[in-house]
Protein backbone atom coordinates (compact mmCIF):
# COMPACT_ATOMS: atom_id res chain seq x y z
CA UNK A 1 0.00 0.00 0.00
CA UNK A 2 1.26 3.48 -0.88
CA UNK A 3 0.38 6.21 1.63
CA UNK A 4 -1.62 9.28 0.72
CA UNK A 5 -0.32 12.82 1.19
CA UNK A 6 -1.78 16.15 2.34
CA UNK A 7 -2.68 16.74 -1.32
CA UNK A 8 -5.90 14.78 -0.70
CA UNK A 9 -7.17 18.20 0.38
CA UNK A 10 -7.19 19.25 -3.29
CA UNK A 11 -9.62 16.45 -4.18
CA UNK A 12 -11.74 17.28 -1.14
CA UNK A 13 -11.82 20.95 -2.21
CA UNK A 14 -12.89 19.98 -5.71
CA UNK A 15 -15.81 17.97 -4.33
CA UNK A 16 -16.71 20.76 -1.91
CA UNK A 17 -16.78 23.31 -4.74
CA UNK A 18 -19.07 21.08 -6.80
CA UNK A 19 -21.31 20.57 -3.77
CA UNK A 20 -21.53 24.32 -3.14
CA UNK A 21 -22.51 24.79 -6.77
CA UNK A 22 -25.07 21.98 -6.98
CA UNK A 23 -26.18 21.26 -3.40
CA UNK A 24 -29.74 22.46 -3.97
CA UNK A 25 -30.25 19.66 -6.51
CA UNK A 26 -29.75 16.85 -3.97
CA UNK A 27 -29.38 18.07 -0.40
CA UNK A 28 -33.12 18.78 0.27
CA UNK A 29 -33.93 15.13 -0.37
CA UNK A 30 -31.34 14.07 2.16
CA UNK A 31 -32.99 16.29 4.77
CA UNK A 32 -36.65 15.71 3.87
CA UNK A 33 -36.48 11.93 4.00
CA UNK A 34 -35.18 11.56 7.57
CA UNK A 35 -37.76 14.09 8.79
CA UNK A 36 -40.50 12.07 7.10
CA UNK A 37 -39.23 8.85 8.68
CA UNK A 38 -38.93 10.48 12.06
CA UNK A 39 -42.47 11.84 11.94
CA UNK A 40 -44.15 8.85 10.28
CA UNK A 41 -42.45 6.16 12.34
CA UNK A 42 -41.94 8.16 15.49
CA UNK A 43 -45.38 9.67 15.84
CA UNK A 44 -47.45 7.32 13.66
CA UNK A 45 -46.03 3.93 14.63
CA UNK A 46 -44.96 5.31 18.00
CA UNK A 47 -48.59 5.79 18.99
CA UNK A 48 -48.98 1.99 18.96
CA UNK A 49 -45.55 1.08 20.29
CA UNK A 50 -45.61 3.06 23.49
CA UNK A 51 -42.43 3.26 25.52
CA UNK A 52 -39.20 1.54 24.50
CA UNK A 53 -36.51 1.22 27.20
CA UNK A 54 -38.40 3.88 29.12
CA UNK A 55 -38.42 6.38 26.22
CA UNK A 56 -41.13 7.46 23.82
CA UNK A 57 -40.70 5.72 20.44
CA UNK A 58 -39.73 8.90 18.59
CA UNK A 59 -37.03 9.56 21.20
CA UNK A 60 -35.81 6.01 20.80
CA UNK A 61 -35.41 6.12 17.01
CA UNK A 62 -34.01 9.68 16.64
CA UNK A 63 -30.34 8.77 17.35
CA UNK A 64 -30.63 5.79 15.01
CA UNK A 65 -32.04 7.98 12.24
CA UNK A 66 -29.04 10.31 12.65
CA UNK A 67 -26.61 7.39 12.36
CA UNK A 68 -28.49 5.77 9.43
CA UNK A 69 -28.74 8.88 7.29
CA UNK A 70 -25.11 9.77 7.97
CA UNK A 71 -24.36 6.26 6.65
CA UNK A 72 -26.55 6.78 3.57
CA UNK A 73 -24.78 10.06 2.75
CA UNK A 74 -21.27 8.61 2.65
CA UNK A 75 -22.52 5.45 0.94
CA UNK A 76 -24.26 7.25 -1.93
CA UNK A 77 -21.40 9.71 -2.35
CA UNK A 78 -18.76 6.99 -2.58
CA UNK A 79 -20.72 4.51 -4.73
CA UNK A 80 -22.81 6.30 -7.37
CA UNK A 81 -20.98 9.62 -6.95
CA UNK A 82 -17.50 8.17 -7.17
CA UNK A 83 -18.43 5.80 -9.98
CA UNK A 84 -19.79 8.64 -12.11
CA UNK A 85 -16.67 10.73 -11.54
CA UNK A 86 -14.42 7.77 -12.24
CA UNK A 87 -16.08 6.05 -15.20
CA UNK A 88 -18.36 8.55 -16.93
CA UNK A 89 -16.60 11.86 -16.32
CA UNK A 90 -13.05 10.50 -16.26
CA UNK A 91 -12.32 13.11 -13.62
CA UNK A 92 -9.78 10.93 -11.81
CA UNK A 93 -7.81 10.31 -15.01
CA UNK A 94 -7.35 14.04 -15.41
CA UNK A 95 -6.37 14.54 -11.78
CA UNK A 96 -3.80 11.75 -11.52
CA UNK A 97 -1.88 13.42 -14.37
CA UNK A 98 -1.27 16.34 -11.95
CA UNK A 99 0.88 16.11 -8.78
CA UNK A 100 -1.94 14.21 -7.03
CA UNK A 101 -1.54 10.44 -6.78
CA UNK A 102 -4.28 7.81 -6.92
CA UNK A 103 -4.04 7.58 -3.11
CA UNK A 104 -4.52 11.34 -2.71
CA UNK A 105 -7.62 11.20 -4.92
CA UNK A 106 -9.12 8.27 -3.02
CA UNK A 107 -8.36 9.73 0.41
CA UNK A 108 -9.98 12.95 -0.80
CA UNK A 109 -13.08 10.99 -1.82
CA UNK A 110 -13.25 9.21 1.54
CA UNK A 111 -12.87 12.39 3.58
CA UNK A 112 -15.40 14.12 1.38
CA UNK A 113 -17.85 11.24 1.91
CA UNK A 114 -17.21 11.59 5.65
CA UNK A 115 -17.87 15.32 5.40
CA UNK A 116 -21.23 14.58 3.82
CA UNK A 117 -22.01 12.25 6.75
CA UNK A 118 -21.03 15.00 9.17
CA UNK A 119 -23.29 17.52 7.42
CA UNK A 120 -26.27 15.16 7.26
CA UNK A 121 -25.82 14.00 10.86
CA UNK A 122 -25.56 17.58 12.11
CA UNK A 123 -28.69 18.75 10.29
CA UNK A 124 -30.78 15.82 11.57
CA UNK A 125 -29.41 16.36 15.06
CA UNK A 126 -30.56 19.99 14.87
CA UNK A 127 -34.00 18.87 13.72
CA UNK A 128 -34.19 16.29 16.51
CA UNK A 129 -33.23 19.02 18.97
CA UNK A 130 -36.02 21.20 17.56
CA UNK A 131 -38.43 18.31 18.28
CA UNK A 132 -37.02 18.32 21.84
CA UNK A 133 -35.65 14.81 21.46
CA UNK A 134 -32.09 15.60 22.59
CA UNK A 135 -31.47 15.59 26.33
CA UNK A 136 -27.74 15.84 26.83
CA UNK A 137 -24.93 18.26 25.91
CA UNK A 138 -22.88 15.15 25.01
CA UNK A 139 -24.91 15.21 21.79
CA UNK A 140 -22.58 17.98 20.62
CA UNK A 141 -20.05 15.21 19.94
CA UNK A 142 -22.38 13.55 17.44
CA UNK A 143 -20.99 15.41 14.38
CA UNK A 144 -17.54 14.01 15.18
CA UNK A 145 -18.97 10.52 15.54
CA UNK A 146 -20.74 10.97 12.20
CA UNK A 147 -17.43 11.95 10.59
CA UNK A 148 -15.72 8.82 11.89
CA UNK A 149 -18.77 6.82 10.79
CA UNK A 150 -18.47 8.50 7.38
CA UNK A 151 -14.81 7.52 7.00
CA UNK A 152 -15.83 3.95 7.77
CA UNK A 153 -18.77 3.74 5.35
CA UNK A 154 -17.01 5.75 2.62
CA UNK A 155 -14.07 3.34 2.77
CA UNK A 156 -16.32 0.28 2.59
CA UNK A 157 -18.22 1.86 -0.32
CA UNK A 158 -15.02 2.70 -2.19
CA UNK A 159 -13.73 -0.83 -1.81
CA UNK A 160 -16.96 -2.03 -3.41
CA UNK A 161 -16.80 0.69 -6.09
CA UNK A 162 -13.26 -0.29 -7.00
CA UNK A 163 -14.58 -3.75 -7.87
CA UNK A 164 -17.91 -2.72 -9.43
CA UNK A 165 -18.10 -3.54 -13.14
CA UNK A 166 -21.13 -1.30 -13.80
CA UNK A 167 -23.23 1.27 -12.03
CA UNK A 168 -26.12 -1.22 -11.71
CA UNK A 169 -23.95 -3.30 -9.39
CA UNK A 170 -24.67 -0.81 -6.63
CA UNK A 171 -28.24 -2.11 -6.41
CA UNK A 172 -26.73 -5.17 -4.73
CA UNK A 173 -24.71 -3.04 -2.39
CA UNK A 174 -27.76 -1.19 -1.15
CA UNK A 175 -30.32 -4.02 -1.07
CA UNK A 176 -28.00 -6.65 0.38
CA UNK A 177 -25.79 -4.58 2.65
CA UNK A 178 -26.99 -1.06 3.44
CA UNK A 179 -30.75 -1.65 3.78
CA UNK A 180 -30.42 -4.74 6.03
CA UNK A 181 -28.14 -2.71 8.26
CA UNK A 182 -30.83 -0.07 8.52
CA UNK A 183 -33.13 -2.72 10.06
CA UNK A 184 -30.74 -4.90 12.07
CA UNK A 185 -28.64 -2.33 13.91
CA UNK A 186 -31.05 -1.35 16.65
CA UNK A 187 -32.38 1.73 14.89
CA UNK A 188 -36.09 0.86 15.11
CA UNK A 189 -36.15 -1.64 17.97
CA UNK A 190 -33.68 -2.72 20.64
CA UNK A 191 -31.34 -5.53 19.67
CA UNK A 192 -32.58 -7.37 22.75
CA UNK A 193 -35.78 -8.19 20.81
CA UNK A 194 -33.70 -10.62 18.71
CA UNK A 195 -32.61 -14.14 19.68
CA UNK A 196 -29.11 -14.20 21.20
CA UNK A 197 -27.45 -15.41 17.99
CA UNK A 198 -28.85 -12.50 15.95
CA UNK A 199 -27.80 -10.06 18.69
CA UNK A 200 -24.22 -11.30 18.47
CA UNK A 201 -24.22 -11.23 14.68
CA UNK A 202 -25.63 -7.72 14.58
CA UNK A 203 -22.44 -6.48 16.23
CA UNK A 204 -20.55 -7.60 13.13
CA UNK A 205 -22.41 -5.10 10.95
CA UNK A 206 -20.79 -1.72 11.31
CA UNK A 207 -23.89 0.44 11.84
CA UNK A 208 -24.62 -1.24 15.21
CA UNK A 209 -21.75 0.36 17.16
CA UNK A 210 -22.58 3.77 15.64
CA UNK A 211 -26.23 3.59 16.77
CA UNK A 212 -25.02 2.46 20.19
CA UNK A 213 -22.82 5.59 20.45
CA UNK A 214 -25.30 8.14 19.09
CA UNK A 215 -28.06 6.81 21.36
CA UNK A 216 -25.83 7.18 24.41
CA UNK A 217 -24.76 10.70 23.43
CA UNK A 218 -28.33 11.87 22.85
CA UNK A 219 -29.57 10.49 26.19
CA UNK A 220 -26.41 11.34 28.11
CA UNK A 221 -26.22 7.82 29.59
CA UNK A 222 -22.53 7.07 29.03
CA UNK A 223 -20.97 3.71 29.81
CA UNK A 224 -17.73 1.90 29.09
CA UNK A 225 -19.15 -0.13 26.21
CA UNK A 226 -18.99 3.09 24.17
CA UNK A 227 -15.20 2.78 24.04
CA UNK A 228 -15.62 -0.73 22.68
CA UNK A 229 -18.03 0.59 20.02
CA UNK A 230 -15.64 3.40 19.06
CA UNK A 231 -12.75 0.94 18.87
CA UNK A 232 -14.74 -1.21 16.43
CA UNK A 233 -15.50 1.83 14.27
CA UNK A 234 -11.86 2.92 14.17
CA UNK A 235 -10.65 -0.58 13.37
CA UNK A 236 -13.19 -1.15 10.59
CA UNK A 237 -12.42 2.30 9.14
CA UNK A 238 -8.65 1.69 9.18
CA UNK A 239 -8.91 -1.72 7.52
CA UNK A 240 -11.27 -0.66 4.74
CA UNK A 241 -9.47 2.65 4.15
CA UNK A 242 -6.24 0.75 3.48
CA UNK A 243 -7.97 -1.84 1.31
CA UNK A 244 -9.68 0.86 -0.76
CA UNK A 245 -6.34 2.56 -1.48
CA UNK A 246 -4.90 -0.71 -2.77
CA UNK A 247 -7.86 -1.82 -4.88
CA UNK A 248 -8.44 1.64 -6.32
CA UNK A 249 -4.80 1.88 -7.41
CA UNK A 250 -5.26 -1.45 -9.13
CA UNK A 251 -8.31 -0.11 -10.95
CA UNK A 252 -7.06 3.37 -11.88
CA UNK A 253 -3.35 2.95 -12.58
CA UNK A 254 -3.53 0.56 -15.54
CA UNK B 1 21.10 13.61 -21.97
CA UNK B 2 17.53 14.19 -23.16
CA UNK B 3 14.78 15.67 -21.02
CA UNK B 4 12.95 12.35 -21.34
CA UNK B 5 14.65 9.02 -21.91
CA UNK B 6 13.24 5.55 -21.99
CA UNK B 7 15.08 2.27 -22.10
CA UNK B 8 13.46 -1.06 -22.91
CA UNK B 9 10.07 0.46 -22.11
CA UNK B 10 7.39 -2.22 -22.31
CA UNK B 11 3.68 -2.34 -21.56
CA UNK B 12 1.65 -5.51 -21.56
CA UNK B 13 -2.11 -5.77 -21.05
CA UNK B 14 -3.07 -9.38 -20.40
CA UNK B 15 -2.27 -10.93 -23.79
CA UNK B 16 -1.61 -7.71 -25.72
CA UNK B 17 1.87 -6.28 -25.99
CA UNK B 18 1.04 -2.58 -26.37
CA UNK B 19 4.57 -1.17 -26.12
CA UNK B 20 7.51 -3.40 -26.93
CA UNK B 21 11.00 -2.45 -25.68
CA UNK B 22 11.04 1.19 -26.76
CA UNK B 23 14.21 3.23 -26.41
CA UNK B 24 13.66 6.95 -26.82
CA UNK B 25 15.59 10.10 -26.16
CA UNK B 26 13.63 13.32 -26.37
CA UNK B 27 15.68 16.51 -26.48
CA UNK B 28 14.83 19.49 -24.35
CA UNK B 29 12.90 22.10 -26.34
CA UNK B 30 12.06 19.95 -29.35
CA UNK B 31 8.67 19.08 -30.73
CA UNK B 32 8.58 15.31 -30.98
CA UNK B 33 5.87 13.62 -33.03
CA UNK B 34 4.52 10.14 -32.46
CA UNK B 35 2.79 8.71 -35.50
CA UNK B 36 1.19 5.35 -35.98
CA UNK B 37 -2.13 3.66 -36.69
CA UNK B 38 -4.72 3.16 -33.95
CA UNK B 39 -3.51 0.53 -31.53
CA UNK B 40 0.16 1.18 -32.34
CA UNK B 41 0.88 1.87 -28.67
CA UNK B 42 1.24 5.67 -28.75
CA UNK B 43 -1.25 6.38 -25.97
CA UNK B 44 0.12 3.57 -23.80
CA UNK B 45 3.62 4.98 -24.28
CA UNK B 46 2.47 8.45 -23.33
CA UNK B 47 0.55 7.25 -20.28
CA UNK B 48 3.71 5.62 -18.95
CA UNK B 49 5.81 8.72 -19.60
CA UNK B 50 3.26 10.85 -17.73
CA UNK B 51 3.45 8.48 -14.73
CA UNK B 52 -0.23 7.55 -14.74
CA UNK B 53 0.30 4.02 -15.99
CA UNK B 54 2.82 1.62 -14.42
CA UNK B 55 5.48 0.15 -16.69
CA UNK B 56 5.59 -3.60 -17.30
CA UNK B 57 9.35 -3.46 -17.88
CA UNK B 58 12.02 -0.91 -18.67
CA UNK B 59 12.84 2.50 -17.28
CA UNK B 60 11.98 6.15 -17.79
CA UNK B 61 14.08 9.16 -16.84
CA UNK B 62 12.71 12.68 -16.74
CA UNK B 63 15.31 15.42 -16.42
CA UNK B 64 17.85 12.76 -15.54
CA UNK B 65 15.81 11.32 -12.67
CA UNK B 66 14.17 7.92 -12.56
CA UNK B 67 10.44 8.53 -12.97
CA UNK B 68 9.69 5.80 -10.44
CA UNK B 69 11.22 7.95 -7.72
CA UNK B 70 10.12 11.41 -8.83
CA UNK B 71 6.63 10.89 -10.28
CA UNK B 72 5.10 13.82 -8.40
CA UNK B 73 7.95 16.15 -9.29
CA UNK B 74 7.80 15.10 -12.94
CA UNK B 75 4.03 15.50 -13.15
CA UNK B 76 4.37 19.02 -11.74
CA UNK B 77 6.36 20.14 -14.81
CA UNK B 78 4.20 18.28 -17.34
CA UNK B 79 1.08 19.47 -19.09
CA UNK B 80 -1.14 16.75 -20.51
CA UNK B 81 -3.79 17.18 -23.20
CA UNK B 82 -5.56 13.81 -23.37
CA UNK B 83 -7.23 12.31 -26.38
CA UNK B 84 -10.53 11.83 -24.54
CA UNK B 85 -12.31 14.83 -23.10
CA UNK B 86 -12.01 14.62 -19.33
CA UNK B 87 -12.99 18.16 -18.47
CA UNK B 88 -14.87 18.37 -15.20
CA UNK B 89 -18.56 18.62 -16.20
CA UNK B 90 -19.58 19.49 -12.64
CA UNK B 91 -17.69 22.79 -12.90
CA UNK B 92 -17.88 25.85 -15.15
CA UNK B 93 -15.27 26.72 -17.78
CA UNK B 94 -13.38 29.09 -15.48
CA UNK B 95 -13.72 26.75 -12.48
CA UNK B 96 -12.21 23.96 -14.55
CA UNK B 97 -9.02 25.96 -14.95
CA UNK B 98 -8.97 27.31 -11.38
CA UNK B 99 -9.54 23.86 -9.91
CA UNK B 100 -6.84 22.39 -12.12
CA UNK B 101 -4.44 25.16 -11.08
CA UNK B 102 -5.11 24.21 -7.45
CA UNK B 103 -3.96 20.62 -8.12
CA UNK B 104 -0.61 22.23 -9.02
CA UNK B 105 -0.61 24.47 -5.91
CA UNK B 106 -0.73 27.63 -7.99
CA UNK B 107 -1.80 30.50 -5.70
CA UNK B 108 -5.35 31.76 -6.21
CA UNK B 109 -4.57 35.16 -7.68
CA UNK B 110 -1.96 33.79 -10.08
CA UNK B 111 -4.34 30.95 -11.06
CA UNK B 112 -7.02 33.48 -11.93
CA UNK B 113 -4.62 35.58 -13.97
CA UNK B 114 -3.36 32.59 -15.95
CA UNK B 115 -6.86 31.18 -16.45
CA UNK B 116 -8.23 34.40 -17.88
CA UNK B 117 -5.18 34.75 -20.11
CA UNK B 118 -5.59 31.21 -21.47
CA UNK B 119 -9.33 31.66 -22.00
CA UNK B 120 -8.63 34.80 -23.96
CA UNK B 121 -5.91 33.09 -25.98
CA UNK B 122 -8.25 30.25 -26.91
CA UNK B 123 -11.19 32.56 -27.56
CA UNK B 124 -13.29 31.31 -24.69
CA UNK B 125 -13.33 34.54 -22.70
CA UNK B 126 -17.07 35.05 -23.16
CA UNK B 127 -17.86 31.50 -21.96
CA UNK B 128 -16.32 31.83 -18.48
CA UNK B 129 -19.42 30.72 -16.65
CA UNK B 130 -20.71 28.25 -19.19
CA UNK B 131 -21.09 24.62 -18.21
CA UNK B 132 -18.95 22.12 -20.05
CA UNK B 133 -21.93 20.45 -21.73
CA UNK B 134 -22.93 23.78 -23.25
CA UNK B 135 -19.64 23.96 -25.17
CA UNK B 136 -19.19 22.74 -28.73
CA UNK B 137 -16.71 19.95 -29.43
CA UNK B 138 -14.17 22.45 -30.69
CA UNK B 139 -14.50 24.65 -27.60
CA UNK B 140 -13.96 21.66 -25.33
CA UNK B 141 -10.84 20.75 -27.27
CA UNK B 142 -9.49 24.29 -26.95
CA UNK B 143 -10.24 24.33 -23.25
CA UNK B 144 -8.40 21.01 -22.85
CA UNK B 145 -5.33 22.47 -24.57
CA UNK B 146 -5.58 25.58 -22.38
CA UNK B 147 -5.90 23.42 -19.25
CA UNK B 148 -2.72 21.60 -20.25
CA UNK B 149 -0.87 24.92 -20.16
CA UNK B 150 -2.15 26.11 -16.75
CA UNK B 151 1.00 25.01 -14.88
CA UNK B 152 3.31 26.55 -17.51
CA UNK B 153 4.74 23.10 -18.21
CA UNK B 154 8.32 22.44 -19.30
CA UNK B 155 7.02 19.35 -21.09
CA UNK B 156 3.71 19.46 -22.91
CA UNK B 157 2.20 16.16 -24.01
CA UNK B 158 -0.62 16.30 -26.51
CA UNK B 159 -2.63 13.31 -27.69
CA UNK B 160 -4.50 14.32 -30.86
CA UNK B 161 -4.84 17.99 -29.83
CA UNK B 162 -6.53 19.22 -32.99
CA UNK B 163 -8.91 16.36 -33.70
CA UNK B 164 -12.35 17.75 -34.51
CA UNK B 165 -11.17 21.36 -34.70
CA UNK B 166 -12.14 23.64 -37.56
CA UNK B 167 -9.24 25.10 -39.60
CA UNK B 168 -9.29 28.38 -37.68
CA UNK B 169 -9.06 26.72 -34.29
CA UNK B 170 -6.43 24.31 -35.55
CA UNK B 171 -4.37 27.22 -36.74
CA UNK B 172 -4.74 28.84 -33.31
CA UNK B 173 -3.44 25.71 -31.58
CA UNK B 174 -0.59 25.27 -34.07
CA UNK B 175 0.37 28.87 -33.60
CA UNK B 176 0.51 28.46 -29.82
CA UNK B 177 2.53 25.24 -30.12
CA UNK B 178 5.01 26.94 -32.42
CA UNK B 179 5.26 29.85 -30.00
CA UNK B 180 6.12 27.46 -27.15
CA UNK B 181 9.13 26.53 -29.25
CA UNK B 182 10.72 29.91 -28.57
CA UNK B 183 10.07 29.42 -24.85
CA UNK B 184 12.02 26.19 -24.93
CA UNK B 185 9.05 24.00 -24.00
CA UNK B 186 9.47 20.36 -24.97
CA UNK B 187 6.42 19.04 -26.80
CA UNK B 188 5.38 15.49 -27.52
CA UNK B 189 2.63 15.29 -30.07
CA UNK B 190 0.61 12.19 -30.94
CA UNK B 191 -1.26 12.73 -34.14
CA UNK B 192 -2.86 11.17 -37.17
CA UNK B 193 -2.64 14.43 -39.02
CA UNK B 194 0.48 14.16 -41.17
CA UNK B 195 0.40 17.79 -42.14
CA UNK B 196 0.40 18.72 -38.47
CA UNK B 197 3.41 16.52 -37.81
CA UNK B 198 5.29 17.93 -40.81
CA UNK B 199 4.58 21.53 -39.86
CA UNK B 200 5.20 21.29 -36.13
CA UNK B 201 7.63 18.51 -35.37
CA UNK B 202 11.40 18.65 -35.30
CA UNK B 203 11.51 14.88 -35.24
CA UNK B 204 8.88 12.19 -35.63
CA UNK B 205 8.80 8.53 -34.70
CA UNK B 206 6.59 6.14 -36.63
CA UNK B 207 5.20 3.41 -34.38
CA UNK B 208 3.45 0.18 -35.18
CA UNK B 209 2.58 -2.81 -33.01
CA UNK B 210 4.35 -1.33 -30.03
CA UNK B 211 7.67 -0.70 -31.74
CA UNK B 212 9.30 2.37 -33.21
CA UNK B 213 9.90 1.60 -36.87
CA UNK B 214 11.71 4.75 -37.84
CA UNK B 215 12.69 8.04 -36.30
CA UNK B 216 14.03 11.29 -37.69
CA UNK B 217 13.27 14.77 -38.99
CA UNK B 218 10.15 14.73 -41.19
CA UNK B 219 12.05 15.90 -44.30
CA UNK B 220 14.71 13.28 -43.76
CA UNK B 221 12.18 10.48 -43.40
CA UNK B 222 10.34 11.65 -46.49
CA UNK B 223 13.44 11.68 -48.67
CA UNK B 224 14.60 8.36 -47.23
CA UNK B 225 11.36 6.48 -47.72
CA UNK B 226 9.70 8.24 -50.62
CA UNK B 227 12.13 10.59 -52.34
CA UNK B 228 11.15 14.06 -53.49
CA UNK B 229 8.17 13.06 -55.55
CA UNK B 230 5.77 10.18 -55.90
CA UNK B 231 4.04 8.92 -59.03
CA UNK B 232 0.51 7.70 -58.56
CA UNK B 233 -0.70 5.39 -61.29
CA UNK B 234 -4.30 4.25 -61.55
CA UNK B 235 -4.28 0.80 -63.14
CA UNK B 236 -6.94 -1.14 -64.99
CA UNK B 237 -6.94 -4.85 -64.16
CA UNK B 238 -5.97 -5.88 -67.72
CA UNK B 239 -2.92 -3.58 -67.76
CA UNK B 240 -1.84 -4.36 -64.24
CA UNK B 241 0.61 -7.15 -64.87
CA UNK B 242 2.39 -5.42 -67.74
CA UNK B 243 2.92 -2.28 -65.71
CA UNK B 244 4.23 -4.14 -62.69
CA UNK B 245 6.63 -6.08 -64.90
CA UNK B 246 7.88 -2.94 -66.54
CA UNK B 247 8.42 -1.20 -63.18
CA UNK B 248 10.31 -4.23 -61.93
CA UNK B 249 12.43 -4.32 -65.08
CA UNK B 250 13.39 -0.72 -64.50
CA UNK B 251 14.29 -1.55 -60.90
CA UNK B 252 11.98 1.12 -59.50
CA UNK B 253 10.86 1.34 -55.91
CA UNK B 254 7.09 0.96 -56.00
CA UNK B 255 4.13 -0.23 -53.98
CA UNK B 256 1.25 -2.06 -55.57
CA UNK B 257 -2.14 -1.85 -53.93
CA UNK B 258 -4.07 -3.47 -56.79
CA UNK B 259 -5.92 -0.59 -58.39
CA UNK B 260 -3.23 1.97 -57.67
CA UNK B 261 0.54 1.84 -57.86
CA UNK B 262 2.81 4.31 -56.10
CA UNK B 263 6.31 4.77 -57.47
CA UNK B 264 8.79 6.31 -55.05
CA UNK B 265 12.19 7.89 -55.58
CA UNK B 266 11.22 8.34 -59.23
CA UNK B 267 11.82 12.04 -59.03
CA UNK B 268 11.47 13.93 -62.26
CA UNK B 269 11.71 10.92 -64.51
CA UNK B 270 9.16 11.78 -67.20
CA UNK B 271 10.07 8.62 -69.11
CA UNK B 272 7.88 6.77 -66.65
CA UNK B 273 4.92 7.96 -68.66
CA UNK B 274 5.84 5.40 -71.33
CA UNK B 275 4.91 2.65 -68.92
CA UNK B 276 1.22 3.31 -69.18
CA UNK B 277 -0.84 3.48 -72.30
CA UNK B 278 -2.92 6.40 -71.14
CA UNK B 279 -0.71 8.90 -69.34
CA UNK B 280 -3.80 10.69 -67.94
CA UNK B 281 -4.02 7.96 -65.36
CA UNK B 282 -0.82 8.98 -63.66
CA UNK B 283 0.18 11.97 -61.59
CA UNK B 284 3.35 13.21 -60.03
CA UNK B 285 3.07 14.90 -56.65
CA UNK B 286 5.48 15.89 -53.86
CA UNK B 287 6.18 13.15 -51.37
CA UNK B 288 4.69 13.62 -47.90
CA UNK B 289 4.93 12.11 -44.46
CA UNK B 290 1.80 10.17 -45.35
CA UNK B 291 3.83 8.19 -47.88
CA UNK B 292 6.34 7.38 -45.16
CA UNK B 293 3.50 6.35 -42.88
CA UNK B 294 1.97 4.00 -45.44
CA UNK B 295 5.31 2.50 -46.42
CA UNK B 296 6.13 1.73 -42.81
CA UNK B 297 2.79 0.63 -41.48
CA UNK B 298 1.03 -0.72 -44.58
CA UNK B 299 -2.11 0.37 -46.33
CA UNK B 300 -4.56 -2.13 -44.96
CA UNK B 301 -6.62 -1.67 -41.84
CA UNK B 302 -5.24 -3.89 -39.11
CA UNK B 303 -7.52 -3.20 -36.18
Amino acid sequence: MKPFSWRFVRMWQRNRDVFLRLWHSEAPGFIAEPILILVAMGLGLGAYVGLVDGQSYIEFIAPGIIASYAMFSASFECTYGTFVRMEYQRTFDAIIATPLSVEDVIAGEIFWGATRSLMTGTVILAIAAAFQLVHSPWALLIPLVCFLEGVMFASIALLFTSLAPAIYTFNYYFTLFITPMFFFSGVFFPLSSFPQIVQTLSWIIPLTPVVHVTRALVSGELHLSLLWALAIMIAVAAVFFSLALVTMRRRLAV
Amino acid sequence: MGIIETRGLTKRFKDVLAVDRVDLEIEEGECFGLLGPNGAGKTSLIRMITAVSPVTAGEIWVQGKNLDKCAREAKAIMGVVPQMDNLDPDLTVLQNLLTFARYFDIPKREARRRSLELLELFKLEDRLNARIRELSGGMKRRLLVGRGLINQPRILILDEPTIGLDPQARYLVWHKLAQLNSEGVTRILCTHNMEEATVLCDRVAVMNEGRILSLGAPRRLISEYAGDAVWEIDVRPDAHEAIVQELERRGLDFEDSGTQIHVFHADSDESLREVVSSPDNMRRRPATLEDVFFRLTGRSLVE
